[in-house]
């Protein structure tokens, strides 16, 4: 049967892993080749690299970050992060990715992910959804990182998303995001219900119990986590072993060391 | 001594990452842009990602699909991956009315499952011993699969929703659906042992 992918995020701003609580308050975690052949060694499914910075003069240095870990890891990974325009996607996967995610251009010109499936196909184009949960119920879109309210529903959202041509999701929780507490599982759950496609889903993980349960409960289909990984609470080995054990379908880790 | 492996770019695929893992395991990389650029006696590999009419019109368009056809033909090893398998059965549900190959009889069709494409690690059996194919997880992104006429044919299988073929083999004519360049050292270890069979 299909596994559920545990996928490491490394958040890579001028060629470093760095990653943030609530999008701020970044500590530098590493070195991007590193850390990516790190995981693929200990089991990792995917990973994702997403440019915080995202300006034009850092595009150069991520599509050389790309290039080296193309040429050092054998699983597939994802690229996102101020993706503007067709020459922009395809220059990452020219580089080695497998996919890259669109976020704020996507909600800008939703038909932007219809000319990169066109383009790339459906399985290379994921689009990145942050949301944030609404006190009348529901979540809404943000966009800019974080910073920018669009007043527009996730899901109807992520709906949307899927119909122009989107082959997965990835959804964070913003309110979740970074603070090690659990991933939003009736977001999980509400997407799982309304979207044909698979979803990533991050923004909470602080333990293996979060993560069964995002995927478990919450019916996700990938769980991402950056924190848990980087900073050696856990590796992603003990996580799937212990994953494994729990009875959650993930590909075992490798038994040598 | 390394395997000289000629690997046929269609303009779609993902050519790059699967020329990196082959050069990885050791084989001499040659890339074949044309069908007159096909090394006879190499060994030869139909990386896949792409729509079935697309890569099919491509492979016309260039001449690759008589020098697959002469290759296969004449007995020599043959590795696809993903629509490299899928492009190898008489026809899709991808691409109503676009001939394949038609070296696997069979026709491929989409999943009935509640969410496609499948993405991700699948588990894999073998159908018989084999020099190349082991069971374990290898990584998948398709939302059709090959169901050849001919059950013999199936080399290996994976189950989504139904049980499908995730290997086909004929003769020296391997074909897999999932990717093997991006298997992680499970995916690097079936490209060496092809390598060497």
């Amino acid at each position: 049967m299909l596994t559920k992918r545990i996928i490491p995020c490394l958040d890579v701003r001028g060629g470093r892993v760095v990653k943030g609580t609530r999008f701020v308050a970044l500590r530098d975690a590493g070195d991007p080749v590193t850390l990516a052949t790190r995981y693929e060694s200990e089991g990792a499914d995917e990973l994702f690299f997403l440019d915080i910075t995202a300006s034009a003069q850092a595009r150069g240095i991520l599509i050389g970050v790309v290039r080296a870990v193309a040429e050092r890891v054998f699983i597939p990974f994802g690229v996102g992060g101020g993706l503007r325009t067709l020459e922009d996607m395809a220059a990452v996967l020219r580089a080695g990715a497998e996919k890259v995610s669109l976020n704020t251009a996507a909600v800008e010109d939703p038909g932007l992910v219809a000319r990169a499936a066109a383009a790339f196909g459906s399985q290379a184009v994921v689009v990145a959804i942050d949301a944030r949960a609404r006190p009348s119920g529901g979540w809404e879109v943000v966009t800019h990182g974080g910073r920018r309210p669009t007043g527009m529903d996730a899901v109807a959202w992520a709906r949307r998303a899927v119909e122009a041509g989107a082959g997965e999701l990835l959804v964070t929780s913003m309110d979740c995001d970074g603070v090690q507490r659990g991933y939003d599982l009736a977001l999980y759950q509400t997407l799982a219900a309304e979207v044909p496609v698979p979803v990533i889903a991050s923004g909470g993980a602080g333990g293996v119990e979060d993560i069964r349960a995002v995927l478990c409960e919450g019916r996700a289909d990938a769980a991402l986590a950056a924190s848990i990984f980087h900073f050696g609470a856990w590796t992603v080995r003990d996580v799937k072993a212990r994953l494994v054990a729990m009875g959650v379908p993930v590909r075992p880790p490798d038994r040598e060391a | 001594m390394s395997a000289s492996v000629t690997l046929l770019d269609y303009g779609g695929g993902n050519t790059g990452s699967m020329a990196r893992a082959l050069a990885r395991v050791g084989a001499e990389v040659r890339v074949a842009v044309r069908g007159t650029d096909v090394a006879e006696h190499d060994r030869l590999v139909l990386p896949g990602v792409g729509h079935f009419g697309t890569v099919m019109e491509a492979l016309r368009e260039r001449g690759l699909d008589e020098a697959i056809r002469r290759h296969v033909g004449a007995g020599r090893p043959f590795l696809g991956v993903c629509v490299g398998l899928q492009v190898l059965c008489d026809a899709s549900d991808e691409a109503p009315g676009v001939p394949g190959l038609g070296l696997v009889p069979g026709r491929v069709v989409r999943f009935q499952a509640p969410k496609v494409p499948q993405v991700g690690f699948n588990r894999v059996e073998p159908t018989r011993p084999g020099r190349v194919l082991t069971p374990g997880y290898f990584y998948f992104v398709n939302s059709y699969h090959a169901v050849p006429a001919d059950p013999s044919a199936v080399a290996a299988t994976a189950e989504y929703g139904v049980r499908f073929a995730a290997a086909v083999e004929v003769g020296a004519m391997l074909a897999v659906q999932f990717h093997p360049e991006k298997s992680g050292p499970a995916g690097l270890a079936m490209l060496e042992r092809w390598l060497a069979c």
